[in-house]
């Protein structure tokens, strides 16, 4: 139904000012390339020249179907774990710990994949696809837990379990797992085909069929559903959550258990869908990196889409970069710069809209 | 253990407790003023290859260490524009910075990876002091960092608990509308702990490219920012529980080395899971215990008068 | 009268949502006892923040001892000889009150002293009058205290223009007396008193001279000999003011009734002794007390947010007191908490979510597993024009709206079903002349209807106009209770010191 039912209280805003989404979208549009621009400047002052550097990680991250296709691999990981992290924030809890959980996920997919001796890939797929998203979810479920019912910070907890479950991995990796016929390679034996993904297109794993489905779930959980209510609201005020009765604890462990699936999701695709073995260093931070693209993204779930491809592109360029004399490492300043002018870029934001407020209570006050 | 293993284990704990204390009282300091950096991992590591590039080329460990004052200073001062004049989320920022870190610092490493530091600290006994028997060599035979942080806990302890400016600090923590109210400038006071606090946590990383395992090597802190964080939790935002802390961390850390060179039958790797896990635990129980009584009030409200 | 020791030319000052100061001007002379007057939104505290150093003005100028200041800090402004007491005080609730007051601009010095520091707090209260323990740490104090820290502050660095900004909203009426008694020695010493106030009483009774503000605009200034209190009314409000008519109390059955029951506050302390009240269909329960005594877990104790250790709650003779507030909403108990913007409301979701925070999860908005959007637009539009909320839309975030729609979106919500219990704690806080009206009809019509409203209020004022009976608490016990036409002020006020009358 209309709201033009109530139409007399309700009077429109007395001045034309830009749609706020133009506003919004153009301010971030601008931080983006405020943050390039910064970069260019960092770049020359280290020797390097800063147009040919962007021409050339254009080129790498786009600049081929090889490249497109890699791009999109890397966007896989950092959507999926960059949309349980925007879940987590949604609801204020601080979930850091996507790294480990996707690490754990990996490791649980991982188990499946090399113990599955000749099952079928009808069956070995769902079932490392569940077991992965289950791995990441109980790897979440602790710190979820210790904050649901003792108050401890999931900041510190999420990230110690980060380094533990990394070090698991490692130790998996050089022990009980690790490749008979490599030298003390620290990975282990590759799997079987029947434990590798489909691929859609080129490279292109079916994890992006997964990532998309997620977006268009969490995009329509926290629209459209009680539960996504229930969370939104907790995350603007705890206060107004326990006073309408929304339990809180529940939601903690529901949320941070469906963060750390999305995690674990990652990590499984990782496994079986682009290097078909578990190793150490298995994710360069993609866990880390689906923070700032949760943030940039504004924790709006295609919007973490779209970042997780410009940033996997960041990644991508970064490594053709590295051919050309600068060290990737760049890629991951860019991407600092870029939330750092996205945070900005809210600040400007505000003050310009407190600012039109001020004024428009002024022009309406009797002289 | 013998008694001079169980010396040696404790003079190991307080050198490898020597960075968490730098970086913890640099944290205590920015939260107590009202901002919390998560940013200190990356900005132990920007510290510690600029203090190892620094040293290198300059030959001299103390050029080394105040170029990783002055990294972190700058690190942090960006992480205060952000917090304390945008009004940026403080954890998303601190994030950031801990990521930017990172990467800031392996490219800027990448040239130094097994380059051999020529002048690190080196350590030297106490005149007098060093000779006392258990204490001697537990405290007083070590490098010139870990005699300053044991001068750094107590001075800042001092300087908060006794002075006028640390007063003011921790008004901006506790009530920031209140300082304001006062005539104090919460900003600039809250610029200049983050700033400082950064600072300390560039040299806590240079101490580690400089005195504990003088090289540079990627992701060398592993972690250990993260830990300064955990541990002024742990001692209540208080640089003399800190020492402590810093020293119990240390001892689990070197206990889970020394256990090895024992030859008790467990994975190095295992055992370096070690101080994460200690971590939490002791996490918990503090979070169980204390309820959080003496959190600064305002840790992680950004202020602005006229909002 | 002596040359002013302030003056304030065309003071503007705009928020979002509304024009605080429309260009005010206003004089202070030294030794005396100005009383700023006016409704709660007139701009009385407006006015002085911008004195006092804490909001910049949009227009206008400043002039201290006849030259023009430009207060760019309260810092400035201190060192000018200005200081403020705010109605939420500003102190640091950890440090010691020696601590509280040595804060801040005043001596350039770098050490602390303790020991001589009490000393010269201690010294400095005393020849002042306003006893007050310096090694106290002030999360211990009563709010009389409070105040005589914040006062303690401003004399220690000398002061010369002191504003209180509505300092007796928070005392019961025996602190009342010596509080004015400080005030008057304190302009005795050639010191200037800007006394903010709402209330026509106090203002006659202390002021040398009074200044009426109005929407921003001063509307008129009197001396207290020459006027009269219904003259002062009417330049506040800009009309006469009428108190809407309480009818006779018909109670029926009681409906909400506590025996005996335990609570726990903040940071574990007790903070509920035994408490048993009842209230009856169609009666209004006004609840007393200093701010801090129990009212807040009273109140989260009736609707569900602060379960009882000890005794029971029953709605119609039956125990509610295991249920949640979840619970006890479907059971008819409503709650308007104090802090409307911050647990009643959420403050950056639109209008349309704000509505349905009660009942999202029932048809027609909750169905199923969904949330259904426009069900929810049409709960917020129908709340919209029954309660007259003025909003620009329900797509609007509700923290653009002024505090008193605010207010009347939140109560239209919590009585759309209309309950059988209606907590209802500070209803018109901070709330205009008109808003508070339209909130003080609205609980005389739930009375009519035949709830039991039981009314929390630190307004002794409205407590009389509403409630027919008022219970007192003090320290989380029911220290008194009386029918309001038997009631005087004076005996609530005793009850609410602790003294038994």
């Amino acid at each position: 139904m209309s709201t033009g039912a109530a139409a007399p209280p309700l009077a429109r805003p007395a001045r034309a000012e830009p749609p706020a989404w133009v506003e919004a979208v153009g301010v971030r549009a601008g931080s983006i390339v405020a943050a390039f621009a910064v970069g260019a400047v960092f770049l020359a002052a280290t020797g390097h020249d800063p147009a040919h550097a962007y021409r050339e990680m254009a080129v790498g991250a786009f600049g081929s179907s090889f490249a497109v296709e890699q791009t999109l691999v890397k966007a896989i990981p950092l959507a999926l774990a960059g949309l349980g992290v925007a879940l987590a924030f949604t609801m204020g809890l601080w979930n850091v710990g996507a790294e480990g959980q996707l690490a754990v996920g990996a490791l649980a997919a991982s188990w499946l994949a090399l113990s599955a001796g000749g099952l079928p890939a009808a069956v070995v797929l769902p079932g490392l696809t569940l077991l992965g998203a289950l791995g990441g979810a109980a790897w979440a479920l602790v710190p979820a837990a210790l904050r649901a019912y003792a108050g401890v910070n999931e900041i510190i907890s999420t990230l110690m379990l980060n380094y533990v479950a990394l070090l698991w991995v490692d130790y998996l990796v050089f022990g009980a797992w690790a490749d008979p016929t490599a030298f003390s390679f620290p990975y282990s034996r590759r799997f079987p085909e029947a434990a590798h993904l489909p691929r859609l297109y080129g490279d292109v794993h079916a994890g992006a069929l997964a990532a998309l489905v997620a977006a268009a779930g969490l995009a329509l959980l926290l629209g459209r559903t009680r539960w996504g209510y229930e969370i939104r609201t907790i995350g603007a005020s705890q206060a107004a959550a326990r006073y309408a009765g929304i339990p809180v604890r529940r939601r903690i462990l529901l949320v941070m258990a469906t963060s750390g699936a999305l995690a674990g999701l990652a990590g499984a695709g990782e496994v079986s869908g682009v290097i078909h073995r578990i190793q150490q260093g298995l994710s360069p931070g993609y866990g880390f990196t689906a923070i700032i693209v949760a943030w940039v993204a504004q924790l709006r779930p295609w919007a973490v889409v779209l970042v997780a491809v410009l940033f996997a592109a960041l990644l991508n360029g970064g490594f053709v970069l590295q051919t050309a004399g600068v060290p990737a490492a760049i890629a991951y300043m860019l991407q600092a710069m870029i939330l750092t002018f996205v945070l900005a870029g809210e600040y400007l934001l505000r003050r310009l809209r407190r600012r039109r407020a001020v004024a428009a209570a002024r022009a309406l006050a009797p002289p | 253990m013998t008694p001079d293993q169980i010396v040696a284990l404790l003079a190991a704990a307080v050198t490898a407790g020597a960075p968490l204390i730098y970086a913890g009282v640099g944290e205590t300091l920015a939260e107590r003023s009202g901002v919390l950096n998560l940013g200190v991992e990356g900005i132990m590591l920007v510290g510690a290859v600029c203090g190892f590039a620094v040293a290198v080329a300059t030959g001299n460990p103390w050029l080394g260490a105040l170029a990783a004052l002055g990294a972190g200073a700058l690190l942090a001062a960006g992480h205060a524009v952000l917090t304390v004049t945008l009004g940026a989320e403080q954890v998303t920022s601190g994030l950031a910075l801990a990521l930017y870190g990172t990467g800031l610092s392996a490219f800027l490493g990448k040239p130094l990876i097994g380059v051999p530091n020529p002048a690190p600290f080196r350590a030297f006994p106490v005149p007098g002091l060093g000779e006392v028997p258990v204490l001697g060599p537990i405290l007083f035979r070590q490098d010139a960092l870990v005699y300053l942080s044991y001068g750094l806990a107590l001075a800042t302890w001092w300087w908060l608990a006794r002075t006028k400016p640390g007063l003011h600090l921790r008004a901006c923590g506790e009530s920031p509308e209140a300082a304001d109210a006062m005539g104090v400038n919460v900003a600039a006071m809250r610029y200049g702990a983050v700033i400082v606090g950064g600072a300390l946590a560039g040299l806590a990383g240079a101490y580690l490219s400089l005195a504990y395992t003088p090289a540079w090597t990627e992701n060398m802190t592993g972690g250990l920012g993260w830990i300064a964080i955990a541990l002024v939790i742990f001692s209540t935002w208080n640089p003399l529980r800190l020492l402590g802390g810093a020293y119990l961390f240390g001892a689990v850390d070197a206990l889970g080395f020394r256990v090895q060179l024992l030859g008790v039958e467990t994975s190095s790797i295992l055992l370096r899971m070690l101080p994460y896990l200690f971590t939490l635990t002791v996490l918990v129980v503090i979070t169980v215990a204390r309820r959080q009584a003496s959190v600064p009030a305002a840790l992680g409200r950004p202020y602005f008068r006229e909002e | 009268m002596r040359p002013p020791l302030v003056e304030l030319r065309g003071i503007v000052k705009a928020f979002p949502g509304v024009v605080a100061n429309a260009g005010v001007d206003l004089t202070i002379a030294p030794g005396e006892v100005l009383a700023l007057l006016g409704e709660n939104g007139a701009g009385k505290s407006t006015l002085m923040q911008v004195l006092a150093g804490l909001y910049r003005p949009d227009a206008g100028t400043i002039l201290i001892d006849g030259a023009p200041a430009d207060l760019r800090s309260p810092g400035d402004a201190i060192a000018r000889g200005i200081g403020m007491v705010h109605q939420h005080f500003r102190l640091v609730e950890s440090f010691t009150v020696t601590e509280n007051v040595l804060l801040g601009q005043g001596e350039r010095r770098f050490l602390l002293r303790p020991a001589a520091d009490h000393a010269r707090v201690a010294r400095i209260a005393g020849a002042h009058g306003l006893t007050v323990e310096p090694r106290a740490v002030v999360r211990q104090l009563s709010v009389g205290e409070r105040q005589r820290v914040e006062i303690l502050k401003m004399l220690y660095r000398d002061a010369r223009v002191l504003v209180l900004d509505e300092p007796t909203a928070v005392l019961t009426p025996q602190e009342v007396a010596p509080l004015f008694a400080a005030i008057r020695r304190i302009a005795g010493q050639g010191r200037a008193v800007v006394f903010i106030s709402h209330k026509l009483d106090e203002v006659l009774a202390i002021a040398d001279r009074i200044v009426v503000l109005r929407a921003g605009r001063v509307a008129g200034e009197a001396q207290p000999a020459e006027t009269t209190p219904r003259a002062l009314a009417r330049l506040m409000v800009g009309h006469d003011v009428d108190r809407p008519p309480r009818p006779v109390a018909a109670p029926g059955a009681i409906v909400l009734e506590l025996r005996g029951v335990d609570a726990t506050g903040e940071g574990g302390r007790r903070a509920l002794h035994a408490v048993s009240l009842a209230v009856r269909a169609g009666e209004i329960v006004g609840v007393a007390g200093v701010a801090g005594n129990g009212q807040r877990e009273l109140a989260e104790v009736v609707a569900g947010l602060r379960p009882p250790e000890a005794g029971e709650i029953c709605l119609d003779g039956v125990g509610i007191g295991h249920l949640d507030s979840r619970a006890r909403w479907r059971l008819g108990i409503a709650y308007v908490p104090e802090d409307r913007l911050a647990e009643g409301l959420i403050a950056p979701f639109p209008l349309a979510e704000n509505a349905v925070l009660r009942d999202y999860a029932r048809p027609p908005v909750g169905r199923g597993p969904l949330f259904d959007r426009a069900a929810a637009r049409a709960r917020a539009a129908a709340i919209v024009e029954r309660f007259q909320v003025r909003a620009p839309h329900v797509d609007t975030p509700v923290r653009h709206l002024s505090g008193g729609n605010q207010q009347r979106l939140l109560v239209g919500r919590e009585t759309w079903r209309r309950p059988r219990v209606l907590v209802a704690m500070h209803p018109t806080r901070g709330l205009d002349v008109d808003a508070t009206a339209s909130v003080h009809r609205l609980l005389l019509s739930l009375r009519a209807e035949g709830v039991a409203v039981l009314l929390l209020s630190e307004s002794l004022d409205e407590l009389f106009a509403l409630a027919d009976r008022i219970a007192v608490l003090h320290r989380g016990r029911v220290a008194g209770e009386r029918p309001t036409a038997a009631a005087t002020r004076e005996e609530i006020g005793l009850l609410m010191a602790g003294a038994v009358p």
